[in-house]
C-alpha cells in the first residue's frame, strides 16, 4: 500500500482518520486542512453532477440532491477524469435508492439528461436528406438497416418523461399532469443544439428497434406491435425531415 | 519539439456564457485558457467555440485530470486524448499541474499534493518528460496551492520545479494566487518564494482570488477558490515578480461564481496595466 492509497481512502472516507505523514506547520494536527481535500473531491463531484442533472435537482430540491449525490458520489466514484460523462450511472442508482422509490419517473428524467450530455458532446455529422432517401430504389427500403445520427438516444419511459423533464428545467409551465401515460423520449443533435421531443404512439419503438440494427420492416413491425396507431408515413417523413439517419444500408446484414 | 508562444499578454478563463461578449468587446485580452478536459467530447458546440476563439486570440490549454503527481504510471488512454486535443487545436500552450488527480482508476476530481522527495522528483520528471514526448512539445508545469505539508519531504518546493525543469526541459507556470495561498497556510514567505523561483524558465503566470477559512487552531486558511477577484497582495506580488522578470503572458483564473464578461474584462485589463508598466520600465531601464 502506498501513502496515495490510504490519502486517497481517506478523502472518499469521512469515517478514516487524516493519512499520517501530513503535518501543518502552524496548527498540531492537520484534520481541517485535510478537511479541505476531503470537501473539494466531494463538493466538486456534487456540483458535477447537479450541473448535469439540473430537473433531477429540481424534482428532489437542492438540499436532498446534495445529499443524495453525495451517497452516490461515495459509492460510484468516477472512472475517468471527463466529467462530462461523470453520472451516467446516476439513473441506475436512482432505481435502487430506496428515499426516491416514491419517484419512479426519476431514474428515467436522469437518463433523458445523461442523454443531453452525450447529445451535446457527439461528434459532428450530417444525417441523410430527402435526396439520399430518393435514390434509395422502391422496394429496397424495407430491407434496409440504418444508423441513427451520433448523440442519438431513444428513452422508452413508463411516465409522461418529456412533460416531466420539460416542467422542470422550465421549459413549459409547472401544473399537475392530468394525462399521465407513458412517453417515449428522441434525445439528438440538430447542428450544435441538443433537441428533446415527444415520440408518437409507436415512434420510440420504431427508433429503438433500428438503432438496435433491425431492417425497417422489422422496426416497422415492432411499432405496430408496440401501438396499433403507430403512423408509418408520418414516421417515416419525420425521419427525413429531422435528418436523424447518419446511413442507409441496403439490405446488407450488418455483421 | 513545439515550443509554447503565448502573447506577453492578459488572458482569462474562457466560460461558454462570455463568448458573445467576448467576441463582441474583447478589451485586452491576448489569449484565452480553456480547461482540457471540458473540450474531449468528439464534437459539438464546444469544439466549435474553441475553433472560433482562437481565430481571434491565442489560445492555452490547461489539464487538470493528468495527475502527473500519481505514485503510478500516466493514464496512456487520457495521454492520448491530451495529444488528439492538441492536434486540434493545435494551443499555444500546453500545462498541467504538480499534482495528483486520479488514484488508480478512480478520478478524485481535486489536485492533490505530494512529497518533495528524490523518490517524487524522479518520477513527476519522468512523467512530464512522457508527456511532452507523446505531445511532442514542451509543457509548463504549475506549481501547487496546498493545505497540508509531508513529514517525509525532503526538498523545497522551488528546487523541486527548478530541477524538473533541469531534468525534463519543461517550462514552469508560475500561479502567484497558489504561492500566496501556500504561504499564508504555512506561515512561509510569499516574496522569499518567488525570489528564488526561476523565472527565466517561466511561460505563463496565473492570478486568481482566494477564499478565507481557518483551522481548528484559529489560523487563517485560505482555499484556491476562484471566486472572486484577484487580491491586493497577489497583485504586489505580481508587480514584483514582473519587475524581475518583464512582461509574462497572464492569466485571470475565474472558475466560481463567474462574474460577467466586464468584470472579468476589468480585472483582464487590470494585469494588462500591470504589463505595461513592466514593458515600460523595461526600456527605460
Amino acid at each position: 500500500m502506498t501513502w496515495q492509497d490510504g490519502f486517497a481512502a481517506a478523502l472518499l472516507d469521512p469515517t478514516l482518520p487524516v493519512p499520517t505523514g501530513l503535518v501543518s506547520r502552524r496548527t498540531g494536527a492537520p484534520t481541517q486542512r485535510f478537511a479541505v481535500y476531503r470537501n473539494n473531491v466531494v463538493v466538486g463531484l456534487v456540483e458535477a453532477l447537479e450541473a448535469r442533472f439540473p430537473a433531477v435537482c429540481a424534482i428532489v430540491g437542492d438540499e436532498f440532491f446534495r445529499a443524495m449525490a453525495g451517497v452516490f458520489v461515495r459509492a460510484h466514484p468516477p472512472r475517468s477524469p471527463l466529467m462530462m460523462h461523470y453520472g451516467d450511472a446516476l439513473p441506475a442508482f436512482l432505481e435502487t435508492f430506496a428515499p426516491v422509490a416514491e419517484l419512479p419517473f426519476l431514474a428515467d428524467v436522469a437518463r433523458l439528461e445523461a442523454a443531453r450530455t452525450h447529445a451535446y458532446h457527439a461528434v459532428d455529422a450530417d444525417g441523410l436528406d430527402a435526396a439520399a432517401f430518393a435514390e434509395l430504389h422502391a422496394g429496397e427500403l424495407g430491407a434496409a438497416r440504418a444508423t441513427l445520427l451520433p448523440g442519438t438516444t431513444v428513452i422508452r419511459s413508463l411516465h409522461p418523461l418529456v412533460t416531466i423533464w420539460a416542467m422542470n428545467v422550465g421549459e413549459a409551465p409547472l401544473a399537475a399532469i392530468d394525462d399521465w401515460r407513458p412517453q417515449d423520449a428522441l434525445v439528438g443533435r440538430d447542428g450544435h443544439r441538443v433537441v428533446v421531443r415527444r415520440l408518437p404512439p409507436g415512434g420510440g419503438a420504431f427508433l429503438a428497434a433500428l438503432a438496435a440494427g433491425q431492417s425497417v420492416a422489422d422496426a416497422i413491425e415492432t411499432a405496430l406491435a408496440d401501438a396499433a396507431a403507430f403512423d408509418l408515413t408520418a414516421a417515416l417523413a419525420d425521419l427525413i425531415e429531422t435528418r436523424l439517419i447518419a446511413a442507409i444500408h441496403a439490405s446488407e446484414v450488418p455483421s | 519539439m513545439i515550443t509554447p508562444t503565448l502573447p506577453a499578454r492578459a488572458g482569462v478563463g474562457f466560460k461558454s456564457q462570455h463568448l458573445d461578449a467576448i467576441l463582441a468587446d474583447p478589451g485586452p485580452i491576448g489569449f484565452v485558457e480553456v480547461h482540457a478536459e471540458n473540450y474531449m467530447g468528439d464534437g459539438g458546440r464546444p469544439h466549435a467555440q474553441l475553433a472560433a476563439l482562437h481565430q481571434r486570440f491565442a489560445l492555452s490549454i490547461h489539464g487538470v485530470g493528468l495527475s502527473i503527481g500519481a505514485d503510478r504510471p500516466l493514464d496512456r488512454a487520457h495521454l492520448a486524448r491530451l495529444r488528439r486535443l492538441c492536434d486540434r487545436h493545435a494551443p499555444e500552450s500546453f500545462s498541467e499541474h504538480l499534482a495528483w488527480s486520479s488514484h488508480g482508476e478512480v478520478f478524485l476530481n481535486d489536485l492533490l499534493p505530494i512529497p518533495y522527495t528524490a523518490v517524487t522528483l524522479a518520477r513527476v520528471a519522468d512523467h512530464v518528460a512522457e508527456v511532452q514526448d507523446v505531445l511532442g512539445r514542451r509543457m509548463l508545469l504549475e506549481n501547487p496551492a496546498t493545505y497540508v505539508l509531508f513529514a517525509d519531504s525532503t526538498i523545497a518546493e522551488v528546487d523541486f520545479l527548478a530541477e524538473v525543469v533541469r531534468r525534463s526541459g519543461c517550462g514552469l507556470l508560475l500561479d502567484i494566487a497558489n504561492v500566496f495561498v501556500s504561504a499564508v497556510n504555512h506561515g512561509t514567505d510569499a516574496q522569499a518564494y518567488l525570489a528564488g523561483f526561476p523565472l527565466a524558465d517561466v511561460g505563463e503566470i496565473h492570478l486568481a482570488g482566494h477564499a478565507v477559512a481557518e483551522d481548528e487552531g484559529g489560523v487563517p486558511l485560505l482555499i484556491d477558490a476562484h471566486d472572486s477577484p484577484v487580491p491586493d497582495p497577489v497583485w504586489a506580488l505580481y508587480g514584483h515578480v514582473l519587475a524581475r522578470s518583464g512582461p509574462l503572458p497572464t492569466l485571470i483564473e475565474w472558475d466560481n461564481d463567474v462574474p460577467t464578461w466586464p468584470i472579468l474584462r476589468g480585472e483582464a485589463a487590470a494585469a494588462e496595466r500591470w504589463l505595461a508598466d513592466a514593458a515600460a520600465a523595461r526600456s527605460v531601464a
